[in-house]
């Protein structure tokens, strides 16, 4: 009884909290003069079509670093909180095999579903996405291909080469840009480029396909994990 | 008429984004089920990620994306506001991460024999 | 106009399936509507003019989210059913239970 007087004093507070917010603040007409900043100087410095590709990759682009490694910290974590060692023998348990046509259409559907998701951090300069959307199809491909065949595993090895390889070229890519153009992770290290084209917007398509090789493997890897029975 | 008037007076991503906090706080305060907390939360992540990318809302304006037809001068006049998207954009995926990491405590709790409600770890004081 | 009241319908959408998610006694209905939330957000983010937002939402919040909460419980009712088999060997240690 007690606890219910709190929790419903706790949500009226928020409530009074959030209201003006939500019923005061009203809509903005025009954008903030940083917002037209970026809208008007993105596509004529950087040759970026998509503006908040070019925020992401490029003017926040530390920031994208920072979230980058946070995470990877919080993969480790569930891979370190869910091995065996920690769970014992006991969480190894029998799974039904997958029907036929799960197996058949995985074995078709597998490339085309990659596929799409390079082709999605590959263009995230031009059209919506970019490399946290094109990871997160590559990482359904892989939870297909884990439902297909249940007692497989993924192949630990590639996963973790993929990984700190794409993260490496990240930084790399990043530090071209502090040495050859203005700045840590300028994208104006190759030409930019005229807007539109795949070939343009210098080293952003470079960095977000990094970026989406890096997310995919990392969510892989939580998929496989919570999966369970790891070796 | 005043219904109309109403809502061009609101934000309604953000009326929408205030509501779903409060039923996600909700949740997490009342609830004793783990998983149940790890739903209420994703809930209320949805919620303040629609109060934040609120601010960016401007009516009668398209996608930060240029195509190739106009010009960028007149183009960047009929724009939304790209700075939230892109901070919302990040927050996302840490989102999932992060209820990932909650899960996993959760089932290792589960695992280790404890149970999956919170009532049981009342006494675990520090 | 025309938007906003499209928001509004489907803000009342994640309105109640969030309140339903919580109020709900099934933890599979919890986390599939908790799916639904997410959905109806990403038809929000995309109505508002954030198509980069939308896609991810679409994807993470109601594809993977949905995926890893269901395998999360499908580990813990794994470790119920471990438990009490245990429970029914262990104290009365007679051989040759039937599970």
């Amino acid at each position: 009884m007690m606890r219910k007087v709190m929790v419903t004093l706790a949500i009226i507070g928020f409530a009074f909290a959030l209201l003006p917010l939500a019923f005061r603040a009203g809509v903005q007409a025009e954008p903030g003069a940083l917002a037209t900043e970026y809208l008007e100087t993105a596509p004529r410095e950087l040759g970026a079509a998509n503006v908040v590709t070019a925020i992401v990759v490029s003017y926040r682009g530390f920031d994208t670093l920072g979230e980058v490694a946070v995470l990877f910290v919080a993969t480790a974590g569930v891979g370190a909180m869910l091995t065996r060692k920690r769970l014992g023998p006991a969480a190894v348990g029998r799974r039904k095999p997958a029907t036929e046509v799960l197996r058949t259409a995985t074995g078709l559907l597998t490339g085309l579903i990659v596929m799409f998701g390079a082709y999605i951090f590959m263009h995230g300069h031009l059209t919506p996405g970019g490399g946290f959307q094109g990871g997160v199809v590559i990482a359904t491909a892989v939870l297909l291909n884990v439902l297909a065949a249940p007692e497989s595993h993924l192949a630990h090895g590639v996963m973790t080469a993929v990984e700190a390889l794409s993260g490496a070229a990240y930084v790399a890519i990043g530090l071209l840009g502090a040495f050859l153009a203005w700045g840590f992770l300028d994208p104006r290290v190759m030409p930019t480029g005229s807007i539109g084209s795949l070939v343009s917007a210098g080293t952003i398509p470079l960095i977000y396909s990094a970026i989406g090789l890096k997310v995919g493997a990392e969510l892989s890897g939580i998929i496989e994990a919570l999966k369970g029975d790891r070796p | 008429m005043s219904v109309m008037a109403f809502i061009a007076g609101i934000n309604p991503v953000a009326a929408s984004g205030a509501v779903l906090v409060l039923v996600g706080l909700w949740g997490v305060l009342s609830r004793p089920n783990l998983f149940k907390i790890a739903v209420a939360f994703s809930v209320m992540e949805t919620g303040v990620n629609l109060v934040i990318l609120s601010v960016g809302y401007i009516r009668g304006r398209t996608a930060p994306i240029l195509d190739s037809a106009a010009d960028a001068r007149s183009a960047s006049a009929r724009m939304t506001d790209p700075v939230p998207q892109a901070l919302v954009l990040t927050a996302i995926v840490i989102g999932l991460a992060v209820t990932a990491l909650m899960l996993s405590y959760a089932v290792r709790l589960r695992t280790g024999g404890g149970d999956s409600s919170i009532e049981s770890y009342g006494e675990e004081k520090w | 106009m025309a938007i906003d009241i499209a928001i509004i319908v489907a803000g009342a959408f994640m309105v109640a399936s969030g309140i339903g998610a919580i109020a709900s006694k099934s933890l599979v209905v919890s986390i599939l509507l908790s799916g639904g939330v997410s959905l109806a957000a990403s038809v929000v983010f995309l109505l508002m003019g954030a198509p980069d937002v939308a896609m991810t939402e679409a994807a993470i919040g109601s594809g993977l989210t949905t995926v890893v909460f269901l395998y999360a419980l499908a580990r813990s009712r794994q470790a119920d059913d471990e438990d009490s088999n245990e429970r029914l060997e262990a104290p009365a240690s007679r051989s040759g239970g039937s599970k």
